[in-house]
Formats: structure tokens, C-alpha cells, sequence
């Protein structure tokens, strides 16, 4: 979609010439030939990443202590401080593979083979619910900072109900989860209310709500209602065992039912966003606000509901979190949000608001953070470098120019930065 | 000093904005640039003050040639500009407001007496304002010329007129030789236009020239010394003060041969009962003024009514008004008895309005998505588009594809986005929405602006096939070739009031007037005025079940 959203330059021109210049069959060729040589925003993210990792290495280099003492003796035997230098990368950079998709040493078992993979898609199932929550409001012209309230409020609901329902699964996990999404839609539709009815600036009320939401939770985890008396922390009691999320793959595998949960969330935003009357409605509100009222849409309306499902699906990142095998308790903590509803905006940037490619960006900083982790044990290196190195996708794709200027790439105006600059002035 | 254009030439891809235009303004003299809205006036006076580059031409200073690259080359050169919309920044005050650009810095009062610190420069890249030379310059000037402004004021504060004064003496604190003011009239009240006029003078009598840009012909009279009506583009003709409005309307409005239309006389006999009726409609703007005030009228099934004007006279918000997307103030919309004033966009639209808006980019299209996208966002959401929420994609790109067959519209795809149209094209896909539903009223607001003639007369043929089959049809336009290929009667608005409703074998010249604000001296539009209203008053009785 975004291929196309942004006119290129040869658009422009060929949007003047006489009609009778344009024939249909020169004006899709020209436009090939100007997508190709323009550097079109797929080419762009895949540029983006590779220089994110490249920058990444350099960090990998410079704080590696072996290697900068090979360094120090770079005169006199280059070789020693390249060696050093290469075997610092690949190690680090081999690690992070081996964590997030398979390690050929450990595929004795089929457990082990799997377990990779099994991480990278469990840290990504709460990124594609925030990804898509935050890509959706995009589409609609909102930019949806409140992710973390949301959750939060999500995970406060899915957690009552978890511990209060006393039912078989097939009640208390669909009233669990119920609740969650319940929770978080409520809390984003106070927010496109806000935004709606008085005006209030929906970047500004969020974070204003994230604030509320965070020192509720702490309330609430120190309450008689919440709190788990067994506990010598401020955590919640656990919900039931009937209410969590099932593994998928054994016990030893975290992967867990919330993955399909994602799946079925990226068909329903897909289906919504493209195939439903209440998605075209959304897209036009936030593409064309004033066309969409002239044409007798409620601007308002739109902005309500997209908060209203934005939030929903945030609040089903607070359901994985509680019911999934995120954390071991299965119960609330202060830490539940893990920084996921900020997360969750740089997925939707890098994934260009779309399903599809938020899925692709949840998949990836999922497998960075999974290899992350053995990245730090195999190879010594810090998990912080994941953290640098996934800013820094995202500091390119925001930056098109950049990158096109590194690569000597034509523009065309940069969907990753109007997608920004649309949700901030909406 | 004179100021000399010679042969200026600018386009805008393939439009031409600026001909060829010669222009002379001597040292002293009130010269005034006359000509309708996007005769290429404002352009004109861009490319004097370097905010457009000429594709020919040379600007010449007392005989010199003058290269302006940008605002400070004009400025340096002693060229000072109003703007219509103001560059001042609310929140500051007026002395601060004049000095933005040319901040003079100096030592505080406190540091002046003490020897060594005074001789500090207190400037470079953080200098220290030199706040009291600012206003005292701005009292200075404001003195000078009887511009009446507290330096100390918000300008925020300000109303208008006097916001006004402030970009003036900002003008004249850079010493500027030739001020240009683009359409200053514009947001004054007739009083603040009295004051602006005696300023001019005394800028006149102090050897200062003025280039006044405006469509007014009796401001024209009242302070030019020289006239220079532009057309289109071009230099249609110079005049001095003594030229009567008469003349000055036929030059700037034209004699060109008529744009037609093969249109037959409306089939609809004088007396029928009108199928739409606005009464006092009276619309209020952001600040309370009115800009629509009071306006009435009546069309009949199967007749075009044309609303003629300046821009700016009410039709933006007279027609936003019967959508439905600007509340009315006062006054009643009926449609085939229906009431539909402080009904919502689409309870109107639903009531079968069609609406083509002025700005299609703005108000009618969403560039980003599909022509197939664009044809149904009226309709989206009903059959066969729409069923229980779910959208019908086959139904969309089968009604995309049968519109673009009727409409002609030329497009690479049904799936490109209708931004990457021509405007002609874009403005087709707009008219084939309007009118694809059952109507039975279209509201169609500059319906041919920026697009190309092989559209333009594919849209007026399909605007007199609706009125053929029978609808009542309102024509907004500010050109006059339009309203005469289309409108049966013609409706002349200025600020907000309708001046008279009149045939369209009225001559171009008395519609010039009327659009001017002043009524013909031979034409009769007054009684036609008067016969409507009588009209109006006579159904009003009936209309009301």
C-alpha cells in the first residue's frame, strides 16, 4: 500500500501533461520505471536494517575489551585487530541467530532445535497485538502514545477476571481474554472521546492516561483485592491455571496459545482495514478528514472507534502478558508492560501500519530480542546492543532521505516520515 | 525612484499566470493593479518580491536591472509588501513584530552608564535586544504617517485594521521605496479602508509609490493615480482615475466570446413552483460577522441558477451551509418542501443532494486511495457496496470500472490513486459520485476550476443533463464564462448579500458592476431583485405544509 501512497516525482509531472499524452500503458511503465529507480520504502527498511546491524557491529568492535587491545597495536600487526574484530562480530552476530532461529549444536532433541524459534515467536506475540493497535490509530490519523495504559488497564481486567472466575478453560480463558481486550478498549475510547468530543489532543491525553494507568496498577497490586498474601512483593495473586493461555508446543516450549490469538488479530485488522465498511470509513477519516465529512462521515465516529479497537488490541498485549508464559507467576506485577506500548509504535513505523508488515516487524524485534539473550550469554556481549540496534532501524526507516542519500537513491518523499508526521498532526 | 516589469512571463506547468506583463510604476504615484481573482495579479507581485522566479522577463530599477532571488534582494532593493494574509506572529508585540528579521541589538539601560560595559557590542549570535529603539522607531513612523499603533500592543490584540498599520510600518522601517499592498481592502471594514486610503496618501505625498492590487472598482477610483487592468494573465489595458467603473468593469471582466454549452431554454414554465428554496439564510463566521446575510432564493425543477461573485463573498459558506457542513445562523433550506437546514452532511446528501465542493483536493477526494475508493465514499457503506459492515470489493471495482467507461475519466488503473490524476480527471471522478446517486438537487461550486477545456465541456454537458431531466441545479462560479454557458438566471453575490438576480442576457458589464458591489446605472437587476423577493414572500404561505 505504501508503494503507492506516496507519489513520486514522475507522478507529479505526468499529473500536468494533456490528456491525450497519457495513455494508460506509458503511465504504468514510467511509473515502474520511477518505483524502481526512486527506492521504494521496502528497499529502504531492508537498507535500514543492514545499516542498523553494521552500526551495531562497530559497537560490538569498540566494546569488546580483546579487541580494542589489538587495536592498540594496529601498526604493527593490522591482521591481529581484524582477526580480533571479525571474530567479536560473527561470534555475537552468530549467537543472535542461533538464539532466534536455530542452533545446529543444540538439534539433538526436537525440543531443542525448536526452542529458537519458540522464543522469537513468543516475545513477538505481544508486539504484533501493540503493532497493530498503534498502526491502526495511524491509519486513522491518530497517534496512539497511550499503548501502555491501555495494557495495563487490560491486564488489570484479564487478571480480576483470572482469579475471581472460578470456571472450566473454556469459560474462564475466553472471559479472561474477553475482559482484557474489554479493558484496554474502554481506556483508548476514553481517549478518542477526548479527542473527538472536546478536542483534547490524543498524543497528549494518552501519555496523560499511561500515568493514571501505571499508579492505579500500583494501587492496586498493594490492595486487599489484588494483592497475594503469600507474596512478600507487591504482585497480584495468580490467575486461575483454567484461565492461562496453553502452551502449544510441551511444556518446555514457551510458545503459547497467545500466538494464535495474534494470528486471528492480524486477519481481523486486515479484514477490517480492507474489507470492512467501518475500515474504509477509518482510512478515510485519517487520509482526508474534510473529505470524509463532506461525503457524510462522522469524523468524530471514526476516531472514537479507532481508539476503541486500537486499544482493545493493546489490551490483548496486557493478556498475553498475564496469561501467556511471559512471566512465571502468571499474575501482576509493577513491571507487567515491559515498555511494550512503546515498543509496540516502533513495530507499527517499521511494519508502515500495515498487518502484514507489522507482522514482519514483530517477527523481527522478537528474534532480536530472543537472540539478544544469547547473544549475551554465548558471546559476552550486551543485550543492550539488541536495544541499539532496534533503535536504529527504526531511526532509518524514519528518516528515508538518509538512508536514500547513503545509497544514492532517488527519493520520493518518504512514507515512513508523513506516516509520523500525519499521526502527530491528525 | 521607478520601478519598470518588463515583458514578466511565469507558468505553472501549463498554466500561464504571467504573459508578458509590462509595468511601470513612477516615483510618488498610486498605481493600481486591477483584475478579477486569478487574473495573475498576486503572482506578479510574487515574482517582484522574489518569492517566484520569472520564466522571462527583467525587473528595472531606475533603468538598472535588478536581480531578486528571494524577499531580502526586494527588500535590500527598497521593495516593501503587505501580504493579504498577514506575516505577523500573534503572540508578540507590534514593536516586536516590526523588528522580526531586522532585530537591532544594543546595550540594556542599565549597562549604558557604566562606561566599559556600554562599549560592549552586546550582539552576535546571542545579542541583547534593543527593545526601546524598537518601539521608538515604530512611534516614530507611526507619527510620520498617522499610523496610529500602541508599540506596546499584542498583536494578537489587534483587530484587523490595525494589524494592518503593523505590516505597513514594518515596510517602512526597512525604508521600503515601493510598498505593494495585495488586496488590503479585503478584511477591512469601509471605515478602516477611509484610514488606509489617507495613509496612502501621505506615503504618496512623502515620494513613496504604492502599487494597490484589488478587484474593487471604486476603491480604484477613489485613490489611483494610474490603472492597469490585468486579464488572464496578460495587460489587457491602462486607464487613469477618470476612467468610468463601466469601462473598467468590461476590461477586467472581458468581451471574450462566450464559452457555449448546446443548451435549450429551460423546459420549465416561469410560474412552477419552485424545488428549492433557501430563505434569509444567514451565516455566521468564526468571529460572529456575518458572510452570508440574509440571502434568499428559489430554483425550479429542470432550471440552473448561477451564483456569480468575487471569491470571498459568502458562496464558500452559502453552500457549505445547504450541506449541512456549516451550521446556518438564521433562515431555511427547502427541498421539495423538505426542510434541511440543521440537517447533517449526509441526512442531506441522503436527501439527494449532489454536492461538487471548490476544492476537490481539500474537500472531495482523498488523494492516497483508488479511484474505485474514491467513486463510492458517499455510498460505501450501503448495498451494493456495503452489507453488515462488511465491504463488497467486487461491487466497488464493477462500479469503478462502468464509471470510468461513462465518465470518460482517464486513468492508468481503477487501483491508482485518484491523486495521480489530472485535475480534469480527478474532477470527473467527483462529478461521476455526485451524480451517480438519485438527485434531486446538485450543488456544484467552481465545477470546472483547474481543469482542462476537453473536461470542461464534458462537465457542463453532464450539469444541463441533469437540469434537462428535470432538477433544480445551483451553479457557484467566479468565472463569468462559466455562469453565462450555464446559469438560466444569474444570482450576483458580494459580501454575503445577494446584490440582484438577473437574465442571463444581462451584459457582462452590469454583471461586472454588480459583482463590484455597485448597481449598473442602466440595468434593471434592482426590480428583478425585488420581483424575487416578492416571489419568495408570496410561497413562503405555501411551503409551510
Amino acid at each position: 500500500m505504501s508503494e503507492q501512497t506516496a507519489p513520486s516525482e514522475a507522478d507529479q509531472t505526468v499529473r500536468q501533461t494533456p490528456e491525450k499524452e497519457r495513455t494508460p500503458q506509458s503511465g504504468r511503465l514510467r511509473r515502474l520505471a520511477a518505483h524502481v529507480a526512486a527506492g521504494p520504502p521496502w528497499v529502504v527498511t531492508v537498507l535500514a536494517i543492514a545499516l542498523a546491524l553494521l552500526v551495531g557491529a562497530v559497537l560490538i568492535i569498540v566494546s569488546d575489551s580483546e579487541v580494542t587491545t589489538a587495536f592498540g597495536y594496529f601498526f604493527a600487526r593490522p591482521s591481529d585487530a581484524l582477526t580480533a574484530s571479525w571474530t567479536a562480530v560473527s561470534t555475537a552476530y552468530g549467537a543472535l541467530l542461533k538464539g532466534a532461529i536455530f542452533n545446529p549444536g543444540n538439534a539433538g532433541s526436537a525440543t531443542a532445535a525448536l526452542t529458537p524459534i519458540s522464543e522469537t515467536l513468543t516475545e513477538a506475540t505481544p508486539l504484533i497485538f501493540g503493532g497493530l493497535a498503534v498502526g491502526l490509530a495511524f491509519r486513522a490519523g491518530l497517534f496512539n502514545i497511550g499503548g501502555q495504559g491501555q495494557l495495563i488497564i487490560g491486564a488489570i481486567a484479564t487478571t480480576w477476571v483470572g482469579f475471581t472466575l472460578d470456571a472450566p478453560a473454556v469459560i474462564a480463558l475466553p472471559a479472561a481474554v474477553l475482559a482484557g481486550i474489554a479493558g484496554g478498549a474502554l481506556y483508548g475510547g476514553l481517549a478518542g472521546w477526548l479527542k473527538a468530543g472536546p478536542g483534547a489532543h490524543e498524543v497528549i491525553v494518552t501519555i496523560m492516561l499511561n500515568y493514571v494507568a501505571y499508579l492505579l496498577l500500583g494501587y492496586l497490586i498493594s490492595s486487599e483485592v489484588f494483592r497475594d498474601p503469600d507474596n512478600p512483593q507487591p504482585v497480584s495473586k495468580p490467575v486461575a491455571e483454567a484461565a492461562r493461555l496453553p502452551h502449544l508446543l510441551g511444556d518446555s516450549l514457551r510458545v503459547n496459545a497467545g500466538l494464535l490469538l495474534a494470528i486471528a488479530a492480524v486477519v481481523f485488522t486486515w479484514w477490517l482495514l480492507n474489507r470492512s465498511t467501518l475500515g474504509f470509513q477509518l482510512r478515510t477519516v485519517g487520509a482526508n478528514p474534510h473529505a470524509a465529512r463532506t461525503a457524510g462521515m462522522s469524523v468524530g465516529y471514526g476516531q472514537i472507534m479507532a481508539m476503541v479497537i486500537s486499544g482493545g488490541l493493546m489490551g490483548l498485549v496486557g493478556v498475553s502478558q498475564v496469561l501467556g508464559t511471559a512471566n512465571a507467576h502468571n499474575a501482576l506485577t509493577q513491571q507487567i508492560d515491559a515498555g511494550l506500548g512503546f515498543t509496540a509504535i516502533t513495530v507499527a513505523l517499521l511494519g508502515r501500519a500495515s498487518p502484514l508488515g507489522t507482522v514482519a516487524a514483530a517477527l523481527l524485534f522478537g528474534a532480536l530480542q530472543a537472540g539478544g539473550r544469547e547473544m549475551q550469554a554465548a558471546a559476552g556481549v550486551s543485550i543492550e546492543i539488541v536495544t541499539v540496534i532496534q533503535a536504529l532501524i527504526v531511526l532509518f526507516v524514519a528518516a528515508p532521505p538518509l538512508v536514500r542519500g547513503l545509497f544514492r537513491l532517488r527519493g520520493d518523499g518518504g512514507a515512513g516520515t508523513g506516516l509520523l508526521a500525519k499521526g502527530w498532526n491528525g | 525612484m521607478t520601478l519598470e516589469l518588463r515583458g514578466i512571463t511565469k507558468r505553472f506547468g501549463s498554466l500561464v499566470a504571467n504573459d508578458g506583463i509590462d509595468l511601470e510604476v513612477r516615483p510618488g504615484e498610486i498605481h493600481c493593479l486591477l483584475g478579477e481573482n486569478g487574473a495573475g495579479k498576486s503572482t506578479l507581485m510574487n515574482v517582484l518580491y522574489g518569492l517566484y522566479q520569472p520564466d522571462a522577463g527583467q525587473i528595472l530599477m531606475d533603468g538598472r536591472p535588478l536581480t531578486i532571488n528571494g524577499p531580502r534582494d526586494a527588500i535590500a532593493a527598497g521593495i516593501g509588501m503587505v501580504h493579504q494574509h498577514f506575516m505577523l506572529i500573534p503572540v508578540f508585540t507590534v514593536a516586536e513584530n516590526v523588528m522580526l528579521g531586522d532585530e537591532r541589538t544594543g546595550p540594556p539601560r542599565w549597562a549604558r552608564s557604566l562606561g566599559p560595559l556600554a562599549r560592549l557590542g552586546w550582539s552576535g549570535p546571542v545579542g541583547w535586544l534593543d527593545r526601546r529603539r524598537a518601539r521608538r522607531d515604530v512611534a516614530e513612523i507611526s507619527s510620520r504617517y498617522g499610523l496610529q499603533v500602541d508599540p506596546d500592543a499584542l498583536v494578537a490584540d489587534l483587530p484587523v485594521g490595525v494589524q494592518q498599520r503593523v505590516e505597513i510600518i514594518k515596510a517602512l522601517i526597512r525604508d521600503a521605496r515601493v510598498l505593494i499592498l495585495d488586496e488590503p481592502t479585503a478584511v477591512l471594514t469601509p471605515q478602516e479602508t477611509e484610514e488606509l486610503f489617507s495613509v496612502m496618501r501621505s506615503l504618496r505625498a512623502s515620494g513613496r509609490s504604492i502599487v494597490f492590487i484589488t478587484h474593487k472598482l471604486k476603491e480604484v477610483k477613489a485613490v489611483a493615480d494610474r490603472i492597469t487592468v490585468i486579464r488572464r494573465g496578460a495587460v489587457v489595458g491602462t486607464a487613469g482615475p477618470e476612467a468610468s467603473e463601466r469601462e473598467l468593469a468590461g476590461l477586467m471582466v472581458g468581451r471574450d466570446v462566450r464559452l457555449t454549452v448546446d443548451k435549450a431554454p429551460p423546459a420549465v414554465p416561469e410560474d412552477a413552483e419552485p424545488a428549492f428554496q433557501v430563505r434569509d439564510l444567514t451565516v455566521l463566521d468564526e468571529s460572529g460577522q456575518p458572510v452570508v446575510d440574509g440571502v434568499s432564493f428559489d430554483i425550479r425543477a429542470g432550471e440552473i441558477l448561477g451564483i456569480a461573485g468575487v471569491q470571498g463573498n459568502g458562496q464558500t459558506e452559502l453552500t457549505e451551509a445547504i450541506l449541512g457542513l456549516r451550521p446556518a445562523a438564521g433562515g431555511s433550506i427547502r427541498l421539495d418542501g423538505r426542510e434541511l437546514t440543521g440537517r447533517s452532511p449526509r441526512q442531506v446528501l441522503r436527501a439527494g443532494v449532489g454536492y461538487i465542493p471548490e476544492d476537490r483536493g481539500h474537500d472531495a477526494l482523498v488523494a492516497d486511495s483508488s479511484v474505485a475508493e474514491n467513486l463510492v465514499l458517499d455510498l460505501f457503506d450501503r448495498p451494493p457496496f456495503g452489507r453488515r459492515g462488511s465491504m463488497d470489493v467486487r461491487a466497488v471495482r464493477a462500479n469503478a470500472a462502468h464509471r470510468v467507461e461513462e465518465f470518460d475519466i482517464r486513468t492508468s488503473s481503477i487501483d491508482a490513486p485518484v491523486g495521480t490524476l489530472s485535475g480534469g480527471n480527478q474532477q470527473k471522478v467527483v462529478v461521476a459520485r455526485e451524480m451517480s446517486r438519485p438527485l434531486r438537487l446538485l450543488v456544484a461550486s467552481q465545477p470546472t476550476r483547474g481543469v482542462d477545456v476537453g473536461a470542461m465541456e464534458f462537465i457542463h454537458r453532464r450539469i444541463v443533463a441533469e437540469r434537462d431531466q428535470g432538477r433544480p441545479v445551483l451553479i457557484v462560479s467566479t468565472e463569468l464564462d462559466e455562469i453565462f454557458a450555464l446559469a438560466d438566471r444569474i444570482a450576483v453575490m458580494y459580501r454575503g448579500k445577494i446584490m440582484a438576480i438577473v437574465p442571463p442576457e444581462t451584459s457582462r458589464e452590469d454583471i461586472g458592476c454588480l459583482m463590484a458591489g455597485t448597481s449598473p446605472d442602466a440595468a434593471g437587476p434592482p426590480e428583478g431583485a425585488a420581483d424575487s423577493q416578492k416571489d419568495a414572500a408570496a410561497k413562503d404561505g405555501d411551503a409551510d405544509e
